[in-house]
C-alpha cells in the first residue's frame, strides 16, 4: 500500500517536474493574486499587514484549485485513469498519492508565498514552529478534499468551472482555522493559534477518511 | 425480450409518459390543506398573535423564518440519507429522493437567509453579522447545496451523475459540523436568540401560530416533495426509453432494415 502512495505521487510530481506547470504557471499566479491584493487595498502597508493571514489563505485556495485541476487533468487525458484502474494499485493508494502529490506542490508553492508576504505586506514571522505547523496541516486537508472533489468532476463535461464552486465553500473551515493560527504565528492578533490546529487536523482526517472510503467508486463511474 | 415485446413495453411506457401528471388525489388534498394553512397562517401571524414586548411587529417574522430553517435542515437531512442509499443500495428511487429535497432545501435555505436577513436589521440594527453562527454557516450550506445542484445540472450518465452528487452530498453533511464549530469559534460571540422556545418567553398565541407556521410548511414539503419526486422519476423513464430507442436504431444499422422493421 505505502509504495503504491510513492508510486503514484512519484508519478505525479514527475509529470509536474517534466512539464513545469506548477513553476511556470502556478507560481507566478500565486504571486499574481498576493500584488493584486496590495493593489486592492491601495498599497496601505498597515491594512495588508493586518489582512496578511487571510489574504495569504485566500490565495492558497485559488492556488488549490489550480493544483487539482491540473492534478485531474493528467488523470483524464489520454484514458490514463483506465490504465491507473488496470494497473490492479488499490484506489485508496490511488488517493493517497495524489493527495501527496498535490500537498507536495502546494507546500512549494506556499514556501515562496511566505516570502511574498513578508517583502509585500510587510509581515514579521514570530512563531516559525507555528506558522510550518499550521502550513503542513493545511494543507493535508486541502489536498484530500481537493484530490477527492478533483475524481469527483473528472467526467464532468463543465468541469473548470464546477471544482471551485464545489471546493472552495468545503475548504472554508480550513481558511478560518489556518488565517486565525496565522494571524497568531505573524503577531497580527493575540489569539491562541496551536488551538486552531486541532480543526485543521480534524478536517483533514475527517476528509482523508470521505476520499478513501469513496475513491474507488469514483474511479469506476465517472 | 424479444424485439416485439419491446416494442410493446415501449409504447406502452410511452402512453404513461404522455398522460402521466404529478397530480393526484393525494397531492390536491395536501395542497389545499397547504393553502387553508397559509391563510390560517396570515390571519393568526398579522392579527392573531401579540407583537412582542420588545421586537415589537418584527417578532411575526418567525413564523415563516423558524418553519423555514426546520424545513431546510430536513431537506438536507433527506438529501444525506438518499446518498448514503443511493451509493449503498444502488436504489434510483432514494436518488430522485436526495435531488428533490436539495432542491426545495435550497430554495428554503435561501428563503431562511433572506427573512433571516431582514428579521435581523429592526432587531440587531443589521442585515447581516459575521459574529452570528447560524447565518454564516447556513451560508455557507447554501453555497455547497448549490454547489450539489450545479453538478447534478452538468449531466452526463445517469449512473456516474447519481454517484458524483451522493459523494458532493455526504461531503457536504460530514463537513457541516466542522463548518460550525469553525465559525462559531471564530465568531466567539452571537446575536442568535439561543432558543427562544425552551426559554418559554414567547405568549401561547405566538408558540401556537409558531407551530401552526411548521406544520404548513411541513405540509408544503411534502406537497412539493411528491411533485418533484415525480418529476425526477419520469426523467428516468425517459432516459431509459431514449436508451431502448438507441438499440433499436442500432440494430437496424446492423441488419439494414428500416427502424419501424427493427422494432417489430
Amino acid at each position: 500500500m505505502l509504495a503504491d502512495v510513492w508510486l503514484v505521487a512519484g508519478k505525479d510530481l514527475r509529470i509536474e517536474w517534466r512539464s513545469r506547470v506548477t513553476s511556470s504557471q502556478v507560481v507566478p499566479f500565486a504571486l499574481t493574486v498576493l500584488v493584486l491584493f496590495g493593489f486592492a487595498l491601495d498599497a496601505n502597508r498597515g491594512v495588508l499587514n493586518d489582512a496578511a493571514s487571510g489574504l495569504f489563505w485566500v490565495t492558497v485556495l485559488f492556488v488549490a484549485v489550480v493544483a487539482v485541476a491540473r492534478s485531474t487533468a493528467v488523470e483524464t487525458s489520454d484514458g490514463a485513469r483506465r490504465a491507473l484502474l488496470l494497473a490492479g494499485i488499490e484506489p485508496s493508494a490511488v488517493f493517497f498519492g495524489k493527495t501527496v502529490a498535490v500537498a507536495v506542490q502546494l507546500l512549494g508553492v506556499e514556501v515562496l508565498m511566505v516570502g511574498g508576504v513578508l517583502v509585500f505586506y510587510g509581515a514579521t514571522v514570530e512563531s516559525l514552529p507555528l506558522l510550518v505547523a499550521t502550513c503542513a496541516l493545511a494543507t493535508i486537508g486541502i489536498a484530500a478534499s481537493g484530490t477527492l472533489l478533483g475524481a469527483l468532476v473528472a467526467g464532468v463535461r463543465a468541469r473548470e468551472t464546477v471544482l471551485p464552486v464545489l471546493l472552495l465553500p468545503v475548504l472554508a473551515p480550513v481558511l478560518i482555522a489556518a488565517s486565525r493560527a496565522f494571524d497568531d504565528a505573524l503577531g497580527v492578533l493575540a489569539v491562541d493559534g496551536w488551538a486552531w490546529l486541532g480543526l485543521l487536523g480534524g478536517f483533514g482526517l475527517v476528509n482523508a477518511t470521505l476520499g478513501t472510503l469513496a475513491y474507488g467508486r469514483l474511479l469506476e463511474e465517472s | 425480450m424479444s424485439a416485439e415485446e419491446m416494442s410493446a413495453d415501449m409504447s406502452a411506457t410511452d402512453m404513461r409518459v404522455e398522460a402521466a401528471t404529478t397530480g393526484s388525489r393525494t397531492t390536491r388534498l395536501l395542497g389545499f390543506l397547504v393553502l387553508v394553512g397559509v391563510v390560517a397562517l396570515i390571519l393568526l401571524g398579522f392579527f392573531g398573535a401579540p407583537p412582542d414586548d420588545e421586537q415589537r411587529d418584527a417578532v411575526r417574522m418567525i413564523f415563516v423564518h423558524v418553519p423555514s430553517a426546520f424545513l431546510t435542515y430536513t431537506a438536507f437531512v433527506t438529501t444525506a440519507v438518499g446518498s448514503v442509499m443511493w451509493l449503498w443500495k444502488r436504489s434510483r428511487w432514494w436518488d430522485v429522493v436526495a435531488h428533490s429535497a436539495a432542491e426545495i432545501g435550497v430554495i428554503f435555505c435561501g428563503l431562511t437567509l433572506f427573512t433571516g436577513s431582514v428579521w435581523g436589521r429592526p432587531t440587531w440594527n443589521t442585515y447581516w453579522d459575521w459574529g452570528d453562527v447560524r447565518i454564516v454557516t447556513n451560508m455557507i450550506l447554501f453555497l455547497m447545496m448549490v454547489g450539489y445542484l450545479a453538478l447534478r445540472a452538468a449531466g452526463g450518465d445517469e449512473d456516474a451523475v447519481a454517484t458524483r452528487a451522493a459523494v458532493v452530498g455526504l461531503v457536504a453533511a460530514v463537513n457541516l459540523p466542522i463548518i460550525n464549530r469553525s465559525v462559531e469559534w471564530w465568531a466567539n460571540r452571537t446575536l442568535h436568540q439561543k432558543s427562544s422556545l425552551t426559554d418559554g418567553n414567547l405568549e401561547d398565541l405566538t408558540l401556537f401560530t409558531l407551530a401552526v407556521g411548521v406544520v404548513v410548511w411541513a405540509l408544503f414539503f411534502v406537497w412539493a416533495m411528491i411533485h418533484r419526486f415525480r418529476i425526477g422519476w419520469l426523467e428516468h423513464q425517459l432516459s431509459s426509453i431514449d436508451l431502448e430507442a438507441a438499440l433499436i436504431r442500432r440494430r437496424a444499422e446492423a441488419t439494414g432494415e428500416s427502424v419501424e422493421e427493427a422494432s417489430l
